[in-house]
């Protein structure tokens, strides 16, 4: 290759805070004093912590070089499989922190807050009309949240019927998130094996749902990146038991305007504003994972809930039969006025964004599975996995894969998930990378599929560019080093 | 559409490739009758209309920047410096997945692991992790976790001057579960009674808040010690971490897990959230925490970098056996607070906690010269709750058409509490904001 993007810029080193800083220093204007010292009891009183002082120049140099040692959507393509890592538009952040939302109490009566009510109510509504389904909640904080919300409605649906149950069924193909959900919740999780051609088939869900089983856990478009075709099959099966049927829609992002969940036989579907509406990541979070749910099951969906009255929006606890609370508030609002904004941005173009989505992971596909084992050689959604298989001669593993291209300035795919491929690398181009930016992609992964033929080495030491090479994580988990 | 770039032509090459004539054929495993059978309906807005559309959404919500409020209850007004909020736009920080590749998430890295040693610092305690979602989160997760280490015992107590939303939420993550939660009673000085434990069989854990939602500071030194006694795992929660600038640590009084809420510190208010779930232990828990930590180590030429660490407790690698189901958490958040201590360092937070503490006192004070009765004795920090003539509910609704919010009424926690509020003054407050309060309140 002549130029790529990878490069080694000017990269700073930065210490520590506690290893910059004199005592004295500071880096915050405190207002100015206008009423008395008041000691407190000296029994209560304690020393201060013991934070170091900075100036703010120092303030200002110590995160900004920290920045530089990051990777985000906004410096290149983030093909991470599962994640959705689509581009984050400016115009959302500007919502979000206008004073009236950022700076909004939680606690004020509803007619002092009607515009954050509102915004909640009309969020709730799309989603839920996105999804398919009749009736939505914003509360959850994150995809796993979601998660626990849709199990504790099918415990309470199962109590309420009087006859609660043990069990849950979920495919191996899941995220670890799914059973360790289910597991706060009492139920032991069963898993169900998927079918040779990478989705689930109702024989095997047959022989595993019972009277004891709650109901199942299923991803759709599932982890390989595949539309479970059975769905529909799969629910009549679950429901001819009195079960319940979860859809984890982290991967929402390749069916919007396509499918119906609700015609799917979906009873409950948890949504990721952070990955299929835009909102940033942040290096881990905050997210927010919305549960849509049927009309059957809105009852159980987790109170207070923004209700419309003649007089405008409230907030109601009145729904004898809901969950509960999930927040101490109402959720991670901040990140609902993104979405919000991102929803209002798009409107019925939310389809588009799913056709390309899925049109950018099949042109990957199609123009990488000569040279990278392709399981499952099927039309995907809007990721395609791969394996390592090819390179296992050269010794060369999905591992150094990753860390090269690194080196070529990429972030790496999602690596060694799903579980059920060996060697999985799991690429989700998102629709927000330009057909430039794909070929160049698909240009480096050939171009280092010929490296790890000719100089496996290369990879094996991957990456070189990096502030800090591989690190050794066997060290850090056997001496933990947790703190400065 | 702005945020998509194919052109009709980038279609058509990249569809032929793919081997398909339209767009609509990339959905052709999709069967009929799971598709939607109309078009998606929902409004579409230019970024000119999206602005004025927020604008006025944002003009119908009270805000501190046209209120003098006087809420806190969990949720608190600081001032953000405006060095926090700008860095914290780096955009390197906020479009960064979790730092799962650590050669390219060392700014990410070191950030958490400076704010989880600042976190520890601030509260005395060992370990602290990368965060959970809220400080009512974390009082659940504390719960079971004391659960987890108590292995058999199935029994938790829980003061009823923990925040009652964090309670609600204790209740929400216990009820489909087998381990019972016995609310613990205050006495009259406002702060937790504690006399009841001895009476509880099988007991893991107890949580006490302080200062509490009454604004009340605990006697931690004792709570340990009879909590302790009882062989249970002693849990302390707060929602005003700012009063450790000037409180002693709780793990200088022998807490086990200190948790709570962290929107104080430096995030802004934003109806509720994001905020950040603060979690801290002793070391001997380590490997009982719930959600990620990072941790220091070398690279292959020896170094220093950071990685997440002992990831074989979380639902990833252990699934159904994880200490938590936790994956996105609020990490933002955890940078931000980083960054809001750095900023005011040491000798900063303990002057604002010292000032906040300070400001509450003279309004404390002003009041009850006034008249106006404290019931609950015990010490605060920068919350208290004042006792209000009979039939008050109406003037606090007159003053917030005069642009105040005059606390939180406490009636709809403790029935009991009729004509109860619960006042909060932070540094955003000024001595003639107060003095006018207490004239409006007299009026």
């Amino acid at each position: 290759m002549k130029e790529t993007v990878g490069t080694r810029g000017l990269i700073l080193n930065e210490p520590f805070l506690w290893e910059r800083g004199r005592r004295g220093r500071s880096g915050y204007s405190l207002p100015r004093r206008d009423v008395e010292p008041v000691p407190l009891p000296k029994d209560l009183a304690g020393e201060g912590p013991d934070f170091p002082d900075l100036s703010e120049v120092e303030v200002v140099r110590h995160y900004t070089r920290l920045s530089t040692w990051n990777y985000g959507v906004d410096s290149g393509m983030y093909p991470l499989g599962s994640c959705t890592m689509k581009y984050n538009p400016k115009t959302n952040e500007r919502q979000a922190s206008l004073p009236g939302f950022a700076g909004a109490h939680p606690l004020v009566p509803s007619e002092l807050c009607q515009g954050a009510l509102q915004l909640i109510y009309e969020l709730e509504h799309y989603l839920a009309h996105v999804a398919g389904l009749e009736a939505a909640t914003v509360q959850p904080s994150a995809g796993a949240q979601g998660e626990l919300t849709g199990m504790l409605i099918f415990s309470a649906y199962h109590r309420d019927r009087g006859k609660p149950r043990t069990k849950i069924l979920i495919p191996d193909t899941a995220h670890g998130t799914n059973p360790a959900s289910a597991a706060l919740c009492g139920f032991k999780a069963v898993p169900v094996e998927t079918g040779p051609d990478g989705v689930l088939l109702p024989a095997a869900v047959e022989a595993l749902m019972d009277d004891d089983t709650a109901g199942i856990m299923v991803t759709n478009p599932n982890t390989l990146g595949l539309f479970e075709t059975h769905i529909q099959a799969i629910a009549a099966i679950v429901h001819a038991k009195d079960g319940l049927v979860y859809a984890d829609g982290a991967n929402m992002n390749a069916v919007m305007g396509v499918v119906d969940f609700g015609r799917a036989g979906v009873d409950v579907l948890h949504i990721n504003l952070h990955k299929t509406f835009s909102t940033p990541h942040g290096g881990g979070g905050p997210g927010s994972g919305p549960v849509c749910v049927g009309k059957r099951l809105e009852p159980f969906l987790p109170a207070p809930r923004v209700v419309k009255t003649g007089e405008g929006y409230m907030l109601s606890e009145d729904f004898p039969q809901s969950i509960g609370k999930l927040h101490a508030f109402y959720g991670n609002f901040g990140i609902m006025v993104r979405a919000y904004s991102y929803i209002l941005s798009m409107g019925p173009k939310l389809k588009d964004v799913s056709q390309h989505a899925v049109l950018n992971a099949n042109y990957i596909k199609e123009l990488l599975k000569d040279v990278y084992h392709l399981p499952f050689d099927v039309p995907c959604m809007h990721e395609c996995v791969f394996t390592d298989k090819f390179l296992e001669k050269h010794k060369v593993t999905t591992l150094d894969v990753a860390k090269r291209l690194i080196d070529y300035g990429f972030h790496p795919p999602t690596i060694y998930f799903p579980l059920v491929v060996h060697g999985a690398i799991m690429i989700e181009p998102t629709e927000s990378e330009s057909k430039e930016t794909i070929d160049q992609f698909v240009a480096t992964m050939r171009a280092i599929a010929r490296e790890a033929q000719e100089d496996p080495a290369l990879l094996q030491q991957a990456p070189h560019k990096p502030k800090v090479r591989r690190m050794d994580e066997t060290a850090a988990a056997r001496k933990p080093c947790l703190r400065g | 559409m702005r945020y998509l770039s194919h052109t009709p032509e980038d279609l058509a090459a990249m569809l032929q490739v793919v081997g398909v004539k339209d767009l609509e054929e990339l959905f052709r495993t999709i069967p009929e009758d799971c598709r939607r059978t109309a078009p998606l309906d929902l409004p579409e807005m230019t970024e000119w209309e999206l602005n004025d559309h927020m604008a006025r959404l944002a003009d119908r919500m009270v805000s501190w920047a046209d209120y003098k409020t006087f809420a806190g209850a969990g949720s608190y007004h600081h001032y953000i410096p405006e060095v926090t909020r700008y860095l914290l736009s780096r955009s390197e920080f906020v479009t960064a997945y979790t730092p799962y590749q650590p050669e390219i998430s060392q700014g990410t890295l070191q950030g958490i692991f400076e704010y989880q040693t600042l976190v520890c610092r601030l509260l005395g305690m060992d370990v602290a992790n990368a965060s959970l979602y809220d400080g009512a989160m974390a009082v659940a997760e504390a719960l079971l976790m004391a659960i987890r280490i108590g292995r058999r015992k199935k029994t938790v107590a829980v003061s009823t001057l923990v925040n009652p939303y964090y309670r609600k939420v204790v209740e929400t993550y216990l009820a489909p579960t087998e381990f019972k939660v016995v609310w613990l009673p205050y006495r009259p000085d406002g702060t937790t009674d504690l006399s009841g434990l001895g009476a509880i069989e099988d007991l893991a854990g107890v949580a006490v808040q302080s200062p509490n939602f009454f604004g009340g500071i605990e006697d931690l030194a004792a709570a340990g010690k009879t909590i302790h006694d009882r062989d249970a795992i002693f849990i302390t929660c707060f929602s005003e971490p700012l009063a450790y600038g000037i409180l002693k640590a709780p793990g200088a009084l022998d807490a086990d897990i200190v948790c709570g809420e962290g929107q104080s510190l430096g995030i802004p208010q934003s109806f509720g959230g994001p905020g950040l779930g603060v979690f801290a232990a002793k070391q001997q828990y380590v490997r009982n925490l719930p959600g990620r930590l990072v941790g220091q180590t070398v690279d292959a030429d020896g170094k220093r970098g950071f990685v997440l660490t002992l990831s074989t407790r979380e639902q990833h690698i252990r699934r159904e056996k994880a200490t938590s189901n936790i994956c996105s958490n609020q990490s933002l958040c955890a940078m931000a607070a980083g960054m809001y201590m750095a900023a005011l360092g040491g000798t900063g937070f303990r002057e604002l906690a010292q000032l906040n503490h300070d400001k509450a006192e003279y309004l404390k004070s002003a009041l009850q010269a006034a008249g106006l009765e404290i019931p609950f004795a015990s010490a605060t920090f920068n919350e208290f709750v004042v006792k209000f003539p009979a039939g008050f509910d109406q003037k606090w609704q007159a003053l917030l058409q005069r642009k105040i919010l005059a606390g939180i009424p406490m009636v709809c926690y403790y029935p009991e509490l009729a004509d109860h509020y619960l006042l909060c003054v932070t540094e955003t407050r000024s001595k003639d904001d107060m003095d006018a309060l207490v004239k409006e309140v007299l009026a």
